[in-house]
Protein backbone atom coordinates (compact mmCIF):
# COMPACT_ATOMS: atom_id res chain seq x y z
CA UNK A 1 0.00 0.00 0.00
CA UNK A 2 3.11 2.44 0.86
CA UNK A 3 4.58 1.89 -2.87
CA UNK A 4 0.87 2.67 -4.32
CA UNK A 5 0.46 5.96 -2.45
CA UNK A 6 3.43 7.32 -3.43
CA UNK A 7 2.70 6.65 -7.13
CA UNK A 8 -0.15 8.92 -6.94
CA UNK A 9 2.34 11.54 -5.08
CA UNK A 10 4.69 10.82 -7.43
CA UNK A 11 1.47 11.66 -10.18
CA UNK A 12 0.87 14.76 -8.37
CA UNK A 13 4.33 16.08 -8.01
CA UNK A 14 4.75 15.93 -12.12
CA UNK A 15 0.93 16.94 -12.92
CA UNK A 16 0.80 19.90 -10.50
CA UNK A 17 -2.69 22.04 -11.10
CA UNK A 18 -4.25 19.35 -13.46
CA UNK A 19 -4.32 17.05 -10.54
CA UNK A 20 -8.11 17.48 -9.29
CA UNK A 21 -8.28 14.22 -6.73
CA UNK A 22 -6.67 11.52 -6.16
CA UNK A 23 -7.30 8.24 -3.88
CA UNK A 24 -6.00 5.00 -3.56
CA UNK A 25 -9.20 2.70 -3.03
CA UNK A 26 -9.06 -1.36 -2.87
CA UNK A 27 -5.86 -1.02 -4.09
CA UNK A 28 -6.27 0.63 -7.08
CA UNK A 29 -5.60 4.18 -7.82
CA UNK A 30 -7.43 6.59 -9.13
CA UNK A 31 -7.34 10.15 -10.11
CA UNK A 32 -9.16 12.96 -11.24
CA UNK A 33 -7.72 15.18 -13.69
CA UNK A 34 -8.95 18.60 -15.29
CA UNK A 35 -10.05 18.79 -18.67
CA UNK A 36 -7.83 21.10 -20.12
CA UNK A 37 -4.57 20.36 -21.01
CA UNK A 38 -5.55 16.35 -21.10
CA UNK A 39 -3.17 15.42 -24.02
CA UNK A 40 -0.33 17.41 -22.16
CA UNK A 41 -0.95 16.07 -19.24
CA UNK A 42 -1.43 11.90 -20.48
CA UNK A 43 1.99 12.56 -22.72
CA UNK A 44 3.66 13.50 -19.16
CA UNK A 45 2.04 10.43 -18.08
CA UNK A 46 3.59 8.25 -20.99
CA UNK A 47 7.31 9.76 -21.03
CA UNK A 48 8.15 10.76 -17.57
CA UNK A 49 10.46 7.93 -17.08
CA UNK A 50 9.55 7.80 -13.43
CA UNK A 51 5.41 7.08 -14.44
CA UNK A 52 5.56 5.35 -17.75
CA UNK A 53 2.15 4.78 -18.15
CA UNK A 54 3.12 3.58 -21.80
CA UNK A 55 -0.25 1.40 -22.40
CA UNK A 56 -3.33 2.64 -22.60
CA UNK A 57 -5.78 -0.07 -21.74
CA UNK A 58 -8.78 1.23 -22.25
CA UNK A 59 -11.14 4.54 -22.38
CA UNK A 60 -15.14 4.18 -21.36
CA UNK A 61 -17.30 6.67 -19.78
CA UNK A 62 -20.21 6.47 -16.83
CA UNK A 63 -23.20 9.03 -17.21
CA UNK A 64 -23.97 9.86 -13.36
CA UNK A 65 -27.23 11.57 -14.31
CA UNK A 66 -28.58 13.20 -11.16
CA UNK A 67 -26.18 11.49 -9.10
CA UNK A 68 -22.87 13.27 -9.66
CA UNK A 69 -21.85 17.38 -10.92
CA UNK A 70 -20.54 17.48 -14.00
CA UNK A 71 -22.66 14.60 -15.40
CA UNK A 72 -20.18 12.27 -17.05
CA UNK A 73 -16.80 10.93 -16.62
CA UNK A 74 -14.69 9.53 -19.08
CA UNK A 75 -12.63 6.70 -17.64
CA UNK A 76 -9.36 6.19 -19.08
CA UNK A 77 -7.20 3.08 -17.55
CA UNK A 78 -3.57 3.09 -17.98
CA UNK A 79 -0.95 0.60 -17.69
CA UNK A 80 2.82 0.43 -17.19
CA UNK A 81 4.08 -2.44 -18.96
CA UNK A 82 7.43 -3.03 -17.31
CA UNK A 83 5.73 -2.90 -13.59
CA UNK A 84 2.81 -4.04 -14.01
CA UNK A 85 1.68 -1.13 -12.40
CA UNK A 86 -1.94 0.49 -13.08
CA UNK A 87 -3.77 3.86 -13.26
CA UNK A 88 -8.11 5.23 -12.96
CA UNK A 89 -7.66 8.33 -14.36
CA UNK A 90 -11.14 9.97 -14.80
CA UNK A 91 -11.92 13.47 -16.51
CA UNK A 92 -15.28 15.67 -15.32
CA UNK A 93 -17.01 16.62 -18.68
CA UNK A 94 -20.54 18.05 -18.37
CA UNK A 95 -23.70 17.55 -20.15
CA UNK A 96 -23.45 21.42 -21.72
CA UNK A 97 -20.12 20.93 -23.26
CA UNK A 98 -19.87 17.28 -23.82
CA UNK A 99 -16.13 17.43 -25.37
CA UNK A 100 -12.53 16.21 -24.84
CA UNK A 101 -9.68 16.22 -26.54
CA UNK A 102 -8.35 13.06 -28.47
CA UNK A 103 -5.97 10.87 -27.59
CA UNK A 104 -5.10 9.55 -31.25
CA UNK A 105 -2.01 11.16 -31.34
CA UNK A 106 -0.27 9.64 -28.56
CA UNK A 107 -2.07 5.92 -28.16
CA UNK A 108 -3.98 4.60 -32.06
CA UNK A 109 -5.99 2.54 -29.61
CA UNK A 110 -7.69 5.34 -28.64
CA UNK A 111 -8.99 5.42 -32.14
CA UNK A 112 -11.75 2.89 -31.87
CA UNK A 113 -12.19 2.90 -27.87
CA UNK A 114 -13.49 7.26 -28.41
CA UNK A 115 -15.44 6.07 -31.17
CA UNK A 116 -16.65 3.92 -29.42
CA UNK A 117 -17.16 6.27 -25.85
CA UNK A 118 -18.90 8.75 -28.48
CA UNK A 119 -21.58 5.79 -30.19
CA UNK A 120 -22.56 5.26 -26.29
CA UNK A 121 -22.54 8.81 -24.92
CA UNK A 122 -22.70 11.39 -27.45
CA UNK A 123 -19.12 12.78 -25.87
CA UNK A 124 -17.05 14.09 -28.53
CA UNK A 125 -13.85 13.91 -29.11
CA UNK A 126 -12.02 17.22 -30.32
CA UNK A 127 -9.02 16.18 -33.01
CA UNK A 128 -9.95 12.82 -33.67
CA UNK A 129 -9.23 11.89 -37.15
CA UNK A 130 -12.81 9.75 -37.69
CA UNK A 131 -15.43 10.41 -35.25
CA UNK A 132 -18.40 7.56 -36.09
CA UNK A 133 -20.12 5.40 -34.62
CA UNK A 134 -18.67 2.06 -34.32
CA UNK A 135 -20.68 -0.38 -32.70
CA UNK A 136 -24.07 0.92 -33.74
CA UNK A 137 -25.33 2.52 -37.48
CA UNK A 138 -25.58 6.69 -38.48
CA UNK A 139 -28.71 6.64 -38.51
CA UNK A 140 -29.26 5.70 -35.29
CA UNK A 141 -30.72 8.40 -32.94
CA UNK A 142 -29.80 9.12 -29.08
CA UNK A 143 -26.84 7.24 -27.08
CA UNK A 144 -27.80 4.42 -25.57
CA UNK A 145 -25.93 4.31 -22.64
CA UNK A 146 -26.90 7.79 -21.22
CA UNK A 147 -28.79 6.78 -18.56
CA UNK A 148 -31.93 8.70 -20.22
CA UNK A 149 -32.21 6.28 -22.64
CA UNK A 150 -34.94 4.03 -22.01
CA UNK A 151 -33.70 0.26 -22.27
CA UNK A 152 -36.63 -0.48 -24.48
CA UNK A 153 -36.75 2.69 -26.87
CA UNK A 154 -37.35 1.32 -30.36
CA UNK A 155 -35.42 3.89 -33.78
CA UNK A 156 -37.24 4.53 -36.67
CA UNK A 157 -36.95 2.66 -39.49
CA UNK A 158 -34.04 3.85 -41.60
CA UNK A 159 -34.93 4.42 -45.45
CA UNK A 160 -33.12 2.01 -47.89
CA UNK A 161 -29.45 4.05 -48.51
CA UNK A 162 -29.60 4.86 -52.20
CA UNK A 163 -27.98 2.85 -55.21
CA UNK A 164 -26.05 5.70 -56.91
CA UNK A 165 -22.17 4.95 -56.78
CA UNK A 166 -22.67 1.09 -56.19
CA UNK A 167 -20.87 -0.64 -59.05
CA UNK A 168 -23.37 -3.28 -60.83
CA UNK A 169 -21.72 -5.64 -62.90
CA UNK A 170 -24.36 -5.41 -66.46
CA UNK A 171 -22.98 -9.22 -67.08
CA UNK A 172 -24.13 -10.08 -63.69
CA UNK A 173 -27.31 -11.50 -62.82
CA UNK A 174 -28.19 -9.78 -60.07
CA UNK A 175 -31.48 -8.53 -61.59
CA UNK A 176 -32.46 -7.13 -58.96
CA UNK A 177 -29.78 -4.56 -58.85
CA UNK A 178 -30.50 -4.22 -62.47
CA UNK A 179 -34.85 -4.04 -62.05
CA UNK A 180 -33.85 -1.11 -59.02
CA UNK A 181 -31.29 0.97 -61.15
CA UNK A 182 -34.21 0.97 -64.14
CA UNK A 183 -36.71 2.04 -61.63
CA UNK A 184 -34.47 4.80 -60.35
CA UNK A 185 -34.08 5.96 -63.85
CA UNK A 186 -37.51 5.69 -64.88
CA UNK A 187 -38.26 7.86 -61.93
CA UNK A 188 -35.50 10.07 -62.53
CA UNK A 189 -37.01 10.72 -66.03
CA UNK A 190 -40.44 11.00 -64.76
CA UNK A 191 -39.64 13.99 -62.69
CA UNK A 192 -37.37 15.85 -65.31
CA UNK A 193 -40.66 15.73 -68.15
CA UNK A 194 -43.12 16.85 -65.15
CA UNK A 195 -40.80 19.61 -64.68
CA UNK A 196 -40.38 20.57 -68.37
CA UNK B 1 -11.74 -8.80 -87.60
CA UNK B 2 -9.89 -6.45 -85.95
CA UNK B 3 -9.19 -7.41 -82.16
CA UNK B 4 -10.79 -5.01 -79.96
CA UNK B 5 -8.39 -3.56 -77.23
CA UNK B 6 -9.83 -2.72 -74.33
CA UNK B 7 -7.61 -0.70 -71.47
CA UNK B 8 -7.29 -2.24 -68.43
CA UNK B 9 -8.99 -0.60 -65.26
CA UNK B 10 -6.02 0.97 -63.46
CA UNK B 11 -7.97 3.01 -60.50
CA UNK B 12 -8.69 2.41 -56.88
CA UNK B 13 -11.23 -0.22 -56.90
CA UNK B 14 -13.71 -0.25 -53.97
CA UNK B 15 -14.55 -3.74 -52.53
CA UNK B 16 -17.23 -4.64 -49.96
CA UNK B 17 -15.94 -8.23 -48.10
CA UNK B 18 -18.53 -9.59 -45.60
CA UNK B 19 -20.60 -9.44 -43.33
CA UNK B 20 -21.50 -12.44 -44.87
CA UNK B 21 -18.67 -14.42 -45.82
CA UNK B 22 -17.43 -17.77 -45.22
CA UNK B 23 -14.03 -16.20 -43.97
CA UNK B 24 -15.76 -13.65 -41.61
CA UNK B 25 -16.80 -15.97 -39.36
CA UNK B 26 -19.85 -13.79 -38.23
CA UNK B 27 -20.48 -10.73 -38.95
CA UNK B 28 -17.95 -8.13 -39.81
CA UNK B 29 -17.23 -6.15 -43.10
CA UNK B 30 -14.17 -4.87 -44.68
CA UNK B 31 -14.59 -1.85 -47.11
CA UNK B 32 -11.09 -2.48 -48.62
CA UNK B 33 -9.64 0.19 -51.31
CA UNK B 34 -7.63 -2.43 -54.09
CA UNK B 35 -5.15 -1.88 -56.27
CA UNK B 36 -5.43 -4.96 -57.95
CA UNK B 37 -5.25 -7.70 -55.30
CA UNK B 38 -3.25 -5.47 -52.78
CA UNK B 39 -5.34 -3.85 -49.83
CA UNK B 40 -4.52 -0.21 -50.13
CA UNK B 41 -6.46 0.49 -47.59
CA UNK B 42 -9.60 -1.22 -45.48
CA UNK B 43 -12.16 0.26 -42.63
CA UNK B 44 -13.63 -2.42 -40.55
CA UNK B 45 -17.29 -2.15 -39.73
CA UNK B 46 -18.44 -3.78 -36.95
CA UNK B 47 -21.16 -4.03 -34.79
CA UNK B 48 -23.51 -6.44 -36.45
CA UNK B 49 -23.75 -8.51 -33.55
CA UNK B 50 -23.89 -5.41 -31.19
CA UNK B 51 -27.16 -6.47 -28.65
CA UNK B 52 -26.51 -3.91 -25.97
CA UNK B 53 -24.34 -6.09 -22.96
CA UNK B 54 -24.09 -3.41 -21.32
CA UNK B 55 -27.34 -1.47 -20.57
CA UNK B 56 -28.39 -5.02 -20.24
CA UNK B 57 -26.61 -5.87 -17.70
CA UNK B 58 -27.52 -2.26 -16.09
CA UNK B 59 -31.42 -3.98 -15.52
CA UNK B 60 -30.79 -6.67 -13.49
CA UNK B 61 -28.81 -7.67 -10.63
CA UNK B 62 -25.57 -8.62 -10.48
CA UNK B 63 -25.38 -11.77 -10.27
CA UNK B 64 -27.88 -12.08 -13.53
CA UNK B 65 -24.94 -10.62 -15.58
CA UNK B 66 -23.01 -13.75 -15.26
CA UNK B 67 -25.51 -15.63 -17.89
CA UNK B 68 -24.25 -12.40 -20.33
CA UNK B 69 -20.98 -12.67 -20.01
CA UNK B 70 -20.93 -16.61 -21.46
CA UNK B 71 -21.90 -14.67 -24.49
CA UNK B 72 -19.00 -12.67 -24.62
CA UNK B 73 -16.21 -14.37 -26.05
CA UNK B 74 -18.26 -17.72 -26.87
CA UNK B 75 -15.44 -20.05 -27.27
CA UNK B 76 -13.59 -19.39 -23.93
CA UNK B 77 -17.14 -18.40 -21.63
CA UNK B 78 -15.25 -19.67 -18.68
CA UNK B 79 -12.79 -17.05 -18.34
CA UNK B 80 -14.70 -14.61 -18.95
CA UNK B 81 -17.61 -16.06 -15.96
CA UNK B 82 -14.36 -15.56 -13.99
CA UNK B 83 -12.92 -12.68 -14.75
CA UNK B 84 -16.80 -11.12 -13.82
CA UNK B 85 -16.68 -12.81 -10.59
CA UNK B 86 -13.29 -11.89 -9.35
CA UNK B 87 -14.25 -7.99 -10.38
CA UNK B 88 -17.48 -7.82 -8.06
CA UNK B 89 -15.86 -10.04 -5.11
CA UNK B 90 -13.12 -7.83 -5.12
CA UNK B 91 -16.06 -4.88 -5.09
CA UNK B 92 -17.33 -6.93 -2.16
CA UNK B 93 -14.26 -7.51 -0.19
CA UNK B 94 -13.96 -10.92 -0.38
CA UNK B 95 -11.79 -13.72 -1.72
CA UNK B 96 -13.29 -17.11 -2.35
CA UNK B 97 -11.82 -20.50 -0.99
CA UNK B 98 -8.63 -21.86 -2.15
CA UNK B 99 -10.55 -25.01 -3.74
CA UNK B 100 -12.68 -22.59 -5.83
CA UNK B 101 -9.62 -20.42 -7.23
CA UNK B 102 -8.01 -23.91 -7.78
CA UNK B 103 -11.25 -24.92 -9.86
CA UNK B 104 -11.02 -21.48 -11.90
CA UNK B 105 -8.02 -21.96 -13.02
CA UNK B 106 -8.40 -25.14 -14.40
CA UNK B 107 -11.65 -24.07 -15.82
CA UNK B 108 -9.96 -20.95 -17.27
CA UNK B 109 -7.03 -22.88 -18.93
CA UNK B 110 -9.67 -25.52 -20.55
CA UNK B 111 -11.28 -22.18 -21.74
CA UNK B 112 -8.00 -20.97 -23.19
CA UNK B 113 -7.40 -24.29 -24.92
CA UNK B 114 -10.41 -24.50 -26.39
CA UNK B 115 -9.85 -21.24 -27.75
CA UNK B 116 -6.64 -21.78 -29.26
CA UNK B 117 -7.84 -24.77 -30.48
CA UNK B 118 -10.95 -23.33 -32.52
CA UNK B 119 -8.84 -20.16 -33.50
CA UNK B 120 -5.79 -22.47 -35.03
CA UNK B 121 -8.17 -24.72 -36.69
CA UNK B 122 -10.22 -22.66 -38.09
CA UNK B 123 -7.54 -20.68 -39.67
CA UNK B 124 -6.05 -24.01 -40.65
CA UNK B 125 -8.96 -25.29 -42.69
CA UNK B 126 -9.74 -21.84 -43.95
CA UNK B 127 -6.29 -22.36 -45.71
CA UNK B 128 -7.44 -25.51 -46.96
CA UNK B 129 -6.10 -27.96 -44.27
CA UNK B 130 -8.87 -29.11 -43.32
CA UNK B 131 -7.37 -32.44 -42.12
CA UNK B 132 -5.85 -30.40 -39.73
CA UNK B 133 -8.62 -28.09 -38.73
CA UNK B 134 -10.44 -31.12 -38.25
CA UNK B 135 -8.03 -32.84 -35.98
CA UNK B 136 -8.28 -29.43 -33.92
CA UNK B 137 -11.75 -29.37 -33.56
CA UNK B 138 -11.90 -33.27 -32.51
CA UNK B 139 -9.32 -32.38 -29.37
CA UNK B 140 -11.22 -29.04 -28.59
CA UNK B 141 -14.55 -31.55 -29.05
CA UNK B 142 -13.39 -33.69 -26.27
CA UNK B 143 -12.40 -30.82 -24.08
CA UNK B 144 -16.03 -29.52 -24.57
CA UNK B 145 -17.65 -32.52 -23.30
CA UNK B 146 -15.56 -32.34 -19.99
CA UNK B 147 -16.43 -28.55 -19.87
CA UNK B 148 -20.43 -30.13 -20.73
CA UNK B 149 -19.74 -32.58 -17.88
CA UNK B 150 -18.90 -29.83 -15.37
CA UNK B 151 -21.28 -27.33 -16.35
CA UNK B 152 -23.90 -29.00 -18.13
CA UNK B 153 -23.62 -26.66 -21.34
CA UNK B 154 -21.18 -26.39 -24.30
CA UNK B 155 -20.84 -22.42 -24.64
CA UNK B 156 -23.38 -21.36 -22.24
CA UNK B 157 -21.90 -22.28 -19.17
CA UNK B 158 -22.80 -19.90 -16.66
CA UNK B 159 -20.36 -21.92 -14.27
CA UNK B 160 -19.11 -19.17 -12.01
CA UNK B 161 -21.03 -17.37 -9.09
CA UNK B 162 -20.30 -14.48 -7.18
CA UNK B 163 -17.69 -16.09 -4.41
CA UNK B 164 -17.59 -19.45 -5.42
CA UNK B 165 -18.79 -21.79 -8.08
CA UNK B 166 -22.55 -23.16 -9.22
CA UNK B 167 -20.97 -26.59 -8.18
CA UNK B 168 -18.02 -29.08 -7.34
CA UNK B 169 -15.91 -30.87 -9.84
CA UNK B 170 -17.61 -34.23 -10.93
CA UNK B 171 -15.68 -37.61 -9.31
CA UNK B 172 -14.33 -38.86 -12.58
CA UNK B 173 -13.28 -35.16 -13.42
CA UNK B 174 -9.37 -35.89 -13.04
CA UNK B 175 -9.37 -39.16 -14.88
CA UNK B 176 -11.51 -37.51 -18.02
CA UNK B 177 -8.96 -34.72 -18.01
CA UNK B 178 -5.81 -36.85 -17.92
CA UNK B 179 -7.72 -39.01 -21.07
CA UNK B 180 -8.71 -36.03 -23.41
CA UNK B 181 -4.94 -34.24 -22.26
CA UNK B 182 -3.36 -37.60 -23.77
CA UNK B 183 -5.49 -37.66 -26.62
CA UNK B 184 -5.39 -33.84 -27.59
CA UNK B 185 -1.18 -34.26 -27.12
CA UNK B 186 -1.11 -37.22 -29.69
CA UNK B 187 -3.20 -34.85 -32.08
CA UNK B 188 -1.45 -31.76 -31.64
CA UNK B 189 1.49 -33.67 -32.46
CA UNK B 190 -0.09 -34.79 -36.03
CA UNK B 191 -1.30 -31.21 -36.64
CA UNK B 192 2.83 -29.65 -35.70
CA UNK B 193 3.62 -32.31 -38.47
CA UNK B 194 0.97 -31.96 -41.02
CA UNK B 195 1.14 -27.75 -40.30
CA UNK B 196 3.92 -26.39 -39.06
CA UNK B 197 6.47 -27.78 -41.51
CA UNK B 198 3.73 -27.69 -44.41
CA UNK B 199 5.64 -25.44 -47.20
CA UNK B 200 1.56 -23.96 -48.01
CA UNK B 201 0.83 -23.19 -44.69
CA UNK B 202 4.17 -21.18 -44.20
CA UNK B 203 4.50 -19.63 -47.21
CA UNK B 204 0.22 -18.56 -46.30
CA UNK B 205 1.14 -17.46 -42.83
CA UNK B 206 4.86 -16.32 -42.55
CA UNK B 207 5.43 -12.63 -42.97
CA UNK B 208 1.84 -11.84 -43.41
CA UNK B 209 0.25 -8.98 -41.71
CA UNK B 210 3.18 -8.19 -39.80
CA UNK B 211 2.90 -6.00 -36.85
CA UNK B 212 5.85 -3.96 -35.13
CA UNK B 213 6.45 -4.28 -31.50
CA UNK B 214 6.35 0.07 -31.62
CA UNK B 215 2.58 0.05 -33.62
CA UNK B 216 1.45 -3.17 -31.53
CA UNK B 217 1.49 -1.75 -27.70
CA UNK B 218 0.16 1.75 -29.62
CA UNK B 219 -2.71 0.02 -30.96
CA UNK B 220 -3.03 -1.62 -27.18
CA UNK B 221 -2.88 -4.95 -28.48
CA UNK B 222 -2.80 -7.91 -25.98
CA UNK B 223 -2.51 -11.48 -25.59
CA UNK B 224 -0.92 -13.54 -28.20
CA UNK B 225 -0.98 -10.63 -30.94
CA UNK B 226 1.38 -9.31 -28.75
CA UNK B 227 3.29 -12.01 -27.68
CA UNK B 228 4.22 -13.01 -31.11
CA UNK B 229 6.34 -9.16 -31.56
CA UNK B 230 8.13 -10.72 -28.58
CA UNK B 231 6.61 -8.24 -25.93
CA UNK B 232 6.64 -10.54 -22.47
CA UNK B 233 3.17 -9.16 -21.30
CA UNK B 234 1.28 -11.92 -20.10
CA UNK B 235 -1.51 -10.88 -17.41
CA UNK B 236 -1.16 -14.04 -15.33
CA UNK B 237 2.17 -13.28 -14.86
CA UNK B 238 2.36 -9.59 -14.10
CA UNK B 239 -0.80 -9.03 -12.35
CA UNK B 240 -0.99 -12.26 -10.81
CA UNK B 241 -5.24 -13.54 -10.05
CA UNK B 242 -6.32 -16.49 -8.32
CA UNK B 243 -3.54 -19.16 -7.87
CA UNK B 244 -1.47 -19.06 -10.86
CA UNK B 245 1.38 -17.20 -9.08
CA UNK B 246 1.77 -20.75 -7.50
CA UNK B 247 1.85 -22.57 -11.25
CA UNK B 248 5.10 -23.13 -13.04
CA UNK B 249 4.79 -22.38 -16.65
CA UNK B 250 6.07 -20.06 -19.37
CA UNK B 251 4.73 -17.46 -21.69
CA UNK B 252 5.78 -18.02 -25.36
CA UNK B 253 7.28 -15.66 -27.40
CA UNK B 254 7.31 -14.87 -31.10
CA UNK B 255 9.28 -12.40 -32.58
CA UNK B 256 8.22 -11.72 -36.31
CA UNK B 257 4.86 -10.75 -35.31
CA UNK B 258 3.51 -12.54 -38.62
CA UNK B 259 0.83 -14.21 -38.69
CA UNK B 260 3.10 -17.58 -38.67
CA UNK B 261 3.95 -16.25 -34.91
CA UNK B 262 0.53 -15.71 -33.85
CA UNK B 263 -0.23 -19.59 -34.61
CA UNK B 264 2.86 -20.83 -33.16
CA UNK B 265 2.22 -18.99 -29.91
CA UNK B 266 -1.41 -20.40 -29.94
CA UNK B 267 0.18 -23.84 -30.04
CA UNK B 268 2.53 -23.77 -27.08
CA UNK B 269 0.17 -21.93 -25.18
CA UNK B 270 -2.29 -24.81 -25.34
CA UNK B 271 1.03 -27.28 -24.31
CA UNK B 272 1.40 -24.72 -21.17
CA UNK B 273 -2.27 -24.66 -20.30
CA UNK B 274 -2.21 -28.07 -20.36
CA UNK B 275 0.71 -27.93 -17.73
CA UNK B 276 -1.11 -25.67 -15.59
CA UNK B 277 -4.42 -27.76 -15.27
CA UNK B 278 -1.99 -30.68 -14.17
CA UNK B 279 -0.40 -29.02 -11.87
CA UNK B 280 -3.80 -27.25 -10.37
CA UNK B 281 -5.48 -30.62 -10.32
CA UNK B 282 -2.46 -32.29 -8.77
CA UNK B 283 -2.69 -29.41 -5.87
CA UNK B 284 -6.34 -29.20 -5.91
CA UNK B 285 -7.13 -28.58 -1.92
CA UNK B 286 -9.89 -30.11 -0.23
CA UNK B 287 -12.92 -27.71 1.43
CA UNK B 288 -15.72 -25.43 0.56
CA UNK B 289 -16.47 -24.05 -2.97
CA UNK B 290 -17.77 -21.44 -2.21
CA UNK B 291 -17.64 -18.23 0.86
CA UNK B 292 -20.17 -18.61 3.84
CA UNK B 293 -21.65 -15.96 3.65
CA UNK B 294 -25.47 -15.54 2.88
CA UNK B 295 -25.44 -12.54 1.78
CA UNK B 296 -23.05 -13.07 -1.29
CA UNK B 297 -24.43 -17.04 -2.09
CA UNK B 298 -27.39 -18.88 -2.35
CA UNK B 299 -27.62 -21.21 0.50
CA UNK B 300 -28.15 -24.95 0.08
CA UNK B 301 -31.47 -26.33 -0.88
CA UNK B 302 -32.09 -28.01 2.19
CA UNK B 303 -31.57 -24.77 4.48
CA UNK B 304 -33.78 -22.97 1.74
CA UNK B 305 -36.73 -25.27 2.65
CA UNK B 306 -36.25 -25.88 6.14
CA UNK B 307 -35.29 -23.05 7.83
CA UNK B 308 -36.61 -19.49 7.91
CA UNK B 309 -33.23 -17.77 7.48
CA UNK B 310 -32.01 -19.68 4.85
CA UNK B 311 -35.67 -18.87 2.80
CA UNK B 312 -34.99 -15.86 3.81
CA UNK B 313 -31.41 -15.33 2.49
CA UNK B 314 -32.65 -17.14 -0.82
CA UNK B 315 -35.46 -14.44 -1.45
CA UNK B 316 -32.93 -11.39 -0.67
CA UNK B 317 -30.26 -12.71 -3.13
CA UNK B 318 -32.94 -13.70 -5.94
CA UNK B 319 -34.93 -10.63 -5.46
CA UNK B 320 -33.11 -7.80 -4.61
CA UNK B 321 -29.82 -9.30 -5.67
CA UNK B 322 -26.20 -9.43 -3.59
CA UNK B 323 -26.12 -6.27 -2.14
CA UNK B 324 -22.56 -4.56 -3.35
CA UNK B 325 -20.73 -1.02 -1.79
CA UNK B 326 -20.58 1.82 -3.88
CA UNK B 327 -17.54 2.36 -5.83
CA UNK B 328 -15.70 1.24 -8.61
CA UNK B 329 -13.23 -1.58 -9.70
CA UNK B 330 -11.05 -2.87 -12.96
CA UNK B 331 -10.35 -6.38 -12.68
CA UNK B 332 -8.02 -7.75 -15.87
CA UNK B 333 -7.80 -11.54 -16.54
CA UNK B 334 -5.99 -13.09 -19.54
CA UNK B 335 -8.48 -14.08 -22.02
CA UNK B 336 -7.72 -16.32 -24.88
CA UNK B 337 -7.26 -13.08 -27.39
CA UNK B 338 -5.40 -10.78 -24.50
CA UNK B 339 -6.87 -8.60 -21.70
CA UNK B 340 -9.60 -9.11 -20.56
CA UNK B 341 -11.04 -6.25 -18.25
CA UNK B 342 -13.85 -5.49 -16.42
CA UNK B 343 -14.97 -2.07 -15.58
CA UNK B 344 -17.67 -2.01 -12.55
CA UNK B 345 -19.20 0.84 -11.52
CA UNK B 346 -21.86 0.18 -7.92
CA UNK B 347 -23.30 2.82 -6.65
CA UNK B 348 -24.86 0.71 -3.66
CA UNK B 349 -27.29 -2.02 -4.51
CA UNK B 350 -28.31 -5.15 -5.90
CA UNK B 351 -27.82 -3.59 -9.78
CA UNK B 352 -24.88 -3.01 -11.24
CA UNK B 353 -24.50 1.20 -12.48
CA UNK B 354 -22.34 -0.01 -14.80
CA UNK B 355 -20.74 -2.96 -16.51
CA UNK B 356 -18.15 -2.41 -19.32
CA UNK B 357 -15.95 -5.18 -20.80
CA UNK B 358 -12.26 -4.08 -22.23
CA UNK B 359 -12.52 -6.38 -25.19
CA UNK B 360 -9.36 -8.01 -26.66
CA UNK B 361 -10.29 -8.63 -29.91
CA UNK B 362 -12.26 -5.36 -30.73
CA UNK B 363 -9.15 -3.49 -30.17
CA UNK B 364 -7.22 -6.18 -32.11
CA UNK B 365 -9.94 -5.13 -34.79
CA UNK B 366 -9.01 -1.67 -34.47
CA UNK B 367 -5.67 -2.11 -35.59
CA UNK B 368 -6.61 -5.13 -38.19
CA UNK B 369 -6.31 -1.56 -41.31
CA UNK B 370 -2.39 -1.50 -40.11
CA UNK B 371 -1.53 -5.35 -39.95
CA UNK B 372 -3.30 -5.79 -43.80
CA UNK B 373 -2.59 -2.45 -45.75
CA UNK B 374 0.28 -3.41 -48.52
CA UNK B 375 -0.88 -6.81 -48.90
CA UNK B 376 -3.19 -8.99 -50.54
CA UNK B 377 -7.28 -10.13 -50.64
CA UNK B 378 -6.41 -13.63 -50.00
CA UNK B 379 -3.71 -12.46 -46.96
CA UNK B 380 -7.09 -11.18 -45.03
CA UNK B 381 -8.14 -14.49 -44.50
CA UNK B 382 -5.13 -15.92 -42.32
CA UNK B 383 -4.71 -12.42 -40.81
CA UNK B 384 -8.19 -11.91 -39.85
CA UNK B 385 -8.24 -15.65 -38.68
CA UNK B 386 -5.44 -14.93 -36.00
CA UNK B 387 -6.84 -12.27 -34.68
CA UNK B 388 -9.81 -14.71 -33.36
CA UNK B 389 -12.06 -12.45 -33.90
CA UNK B 390 -15.35 -13.30 -31.57
CA UNK B 391 -18.45 -11.07 -32.71
CA UNK B 392 -19.72 -12.02 -29.12
CA UNK B 393 -17.07 -10.00 -27.22
CA UNK B 394 -16.35 -7.19 -30.60
CA UNK B 395 -19.65 -6.31 -30.66
CA UNK B 396 -21.36 -6.57 -26.76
Amino acid sequence: MVEETSQLDEIRRKLGEAVLDGQTVRGEDAIVLRRDGLVESFRRMKEDAALAFDFLSDITAVDYLGKKEPRFEVVYHLLSLGSGRRVRIKVPVAESAPEVDSLVSLWRAADWLEREVWDMFGIRFRGHPDLRRILLYEEFRGYPLRKDYPVNQRQPLVPERPLAGTFVDTRSDNKLIQLKQQLEQQKLAGADSKRG
Amino acid sequence: MKAEVKELPQDIMELQMGPSHPATHGTIKFNLKLDGEKVVDCDTEVGYLHRGFDKSSEQGTWTQVIPYTDRLNYVSPLINNVGYALAVERLLGVETTPRCQFIRVVASEISRITDHLTCCGMSASELGAVTAGFYMIEAREMLMRIVEALTGARLTVTYVRIGGLKHDLTESFAAQVKDAFAKTRRLLADCEKLLSRNRIFIDRMSNVGVISKETALSYGLTGPILRSTGVNYDVRKSQPYLVYDQMDFTVPLGSHGDNYDRFIVRVEEIEQSMRIVEQALEKMPTGPISIEDPRIVLPDKEKVYNSIEGLMHHFKIIMEGVQVPPGEVYQAVEGGNGELGFYLVSDGGGKPYRVRVRPPCFIAMGAFREMIKGYTVADIVPTFGMINMIGGECDR
